[in-house]
């Protein structure tokens, strides 16, 4: 059997080195949640915004990796500024931030209407979600896209070092957009 | 094509995903928002939220590529069974690794806050919480890894297609809901 590669001890000395470095990343990012806990404690809507947009700028950067790899491995991708495959992904990034941020700040708003009562106009809500998924899409578009550049570069594989990079630098991404958009749509009272 | 047709094409692959894993993030999310008076009292558990969750995507979505993979090299069977070694393997380290990177998370949490200065619950109370709610949801999210991926493989769905969504949108509610257990069952044992 060729068991070797697939032994408990092979994979967890693999992975855990690269886990432990990423969460020391992600634990920047839960510093600066510690950071407005008074604000999202104040506002529970806020809170529940939390996990969603980390997800979703995680999300978008690691959807834009995927397709720019597989585009690389093609060989359809040119790194110019005019590049209709990285400008088209780039654009289309844009348009789903626009499209799925306002539904998630409504949502939120909503769900935290019905079950504990929302303290924020409804308004605040969407304007906090939606600043937020258009500054993280530019910003997981400009990572994404040095990240997968750089892999080219050093000849790395895209598909084995972007994704995790693009992912979990947006997670922390996340988390520093929405501490922004808060501070200046609610402020930090 | 042309930047208008790539866009779309784009749009119209990805909006589907990310739906999806937008209305598990708010159900996250709204957990989230009803743990505030947890959160008031152990300091130092919401600098733990993005490292547990980014845990559970990192370490799930991995053993989800790892068994795609191996189904496409029929390296493994789509069949639950307790006998396969490979699968046996993949999911123990899985569940290793998930459990020791939310210890060392909770540990270097509290080293982290120490330095800034910040309130921090004590080390022990943490790491029982990181421990429980990465042992809870590591076999919650390990049964709903290898099912879908086995299953969708056995209905000709592609399992690499389906293990990044199921990770994504199970990932953060598993991730947030076992936190609260943990959080929870550590209050009522007397920590914090």
């Amino acid at each position: 059997m060729a068991a070797t590669a697939w032994t408990v001890r092979g994979i967890i000395r693999r992975m855990l080195p690269v886990l432990v470095v990423l969460t020391a990343i992600e634990l920047g990012s839960g510093i600066v949640l510690d950071t407005f806990e008074g604000t999202l404690l104040r506002y529970p809507t806020l809170l529940v915004l939390v996990p969603v947009t980390i997800g979703m700028a995680g999300n978008l950067g690691s959807i834009l990796a995927a397709r720019l790899s597989t585009a690389l491995h093609l060989g359809l991708l040119s790194f110019d500024a005019d590049d209709d495959r990285l400008l088209g992904n780039a654009v289309a990034t844009i348009a789903l931030a626009v499209t799925v941020f306002p539904l998630v700040g409504a949502g939120a708003w909503l769900l935290q209407t019905v079950l504990g009562g929302s303290r924020l106009p409804f308004l605040t809500v969407v304007a906090v979600a939606l600043a937020s998924g258009v500054v993280l899409a530019a910003l997981a578009v400009a990572v994404t896209t040095v990240t997968t550049y750089a892999a080219y570069r050093f000849e790395l594989d895209p598909d084995d070092v972007v994704i995790p990079v693009v992912t979990n630098v947006c997670d922390v991404l996340g988390v520093l957009v929405l501490f922004g958009s808060v501070r200046v749509l609610v402020g930090s009272a | 094509m042309t930047v208008r047709e790539v866009a779309q094409q784009a749009y119209r692959e990805s909006l589907p995903v990310l739906a999806l894993s937008a209305a598990g993030g708010l159900f996250a999310g709204v957990v989230l928002g009803g743990m505030d008076a947890e959160l008031e009292r152990v300091a130092g558990l919401l600098v733990l939220v993005p490292a547990l969750l980014a845990t559970r995507g990192n370490v799930y979505g991995s053993l989800g590529a790892r068994l795609g993979s191996a189904l496409h090299q029929g390296l493994v069977e789509p069949t639950f069974s307790t006998d396969d070694e490979r699968v046996n393997a993949a999911v123990a380290a899985a569940l290793a690794n998930g459990v020791m990177v939310s210890v060392i998370a909770a540990v270097l949490a509290v080293a982290l806050l120490g330095v800034l200065g910040r309130p921090s619950a004590p080390l022990a109370t943490l790491v029982a919480i990181a421990l429980l709610a990465g042992l809870i949801s590591g076999v919650v999210l390990t049964v709903a890894v290898v099912s879908v991926v086995f299953v969708g493989y056995r209905r000709g769905l592609n399992p690499d297609t389906l293990a990044g969504p199921v990770v994504t949108t199970t990932g953060d509610v598993v991730g947030i809901a076992t936190l609260l257990v943990a959080t929870r069952l550590v209050l009522a044992l007397g920590g914090g």
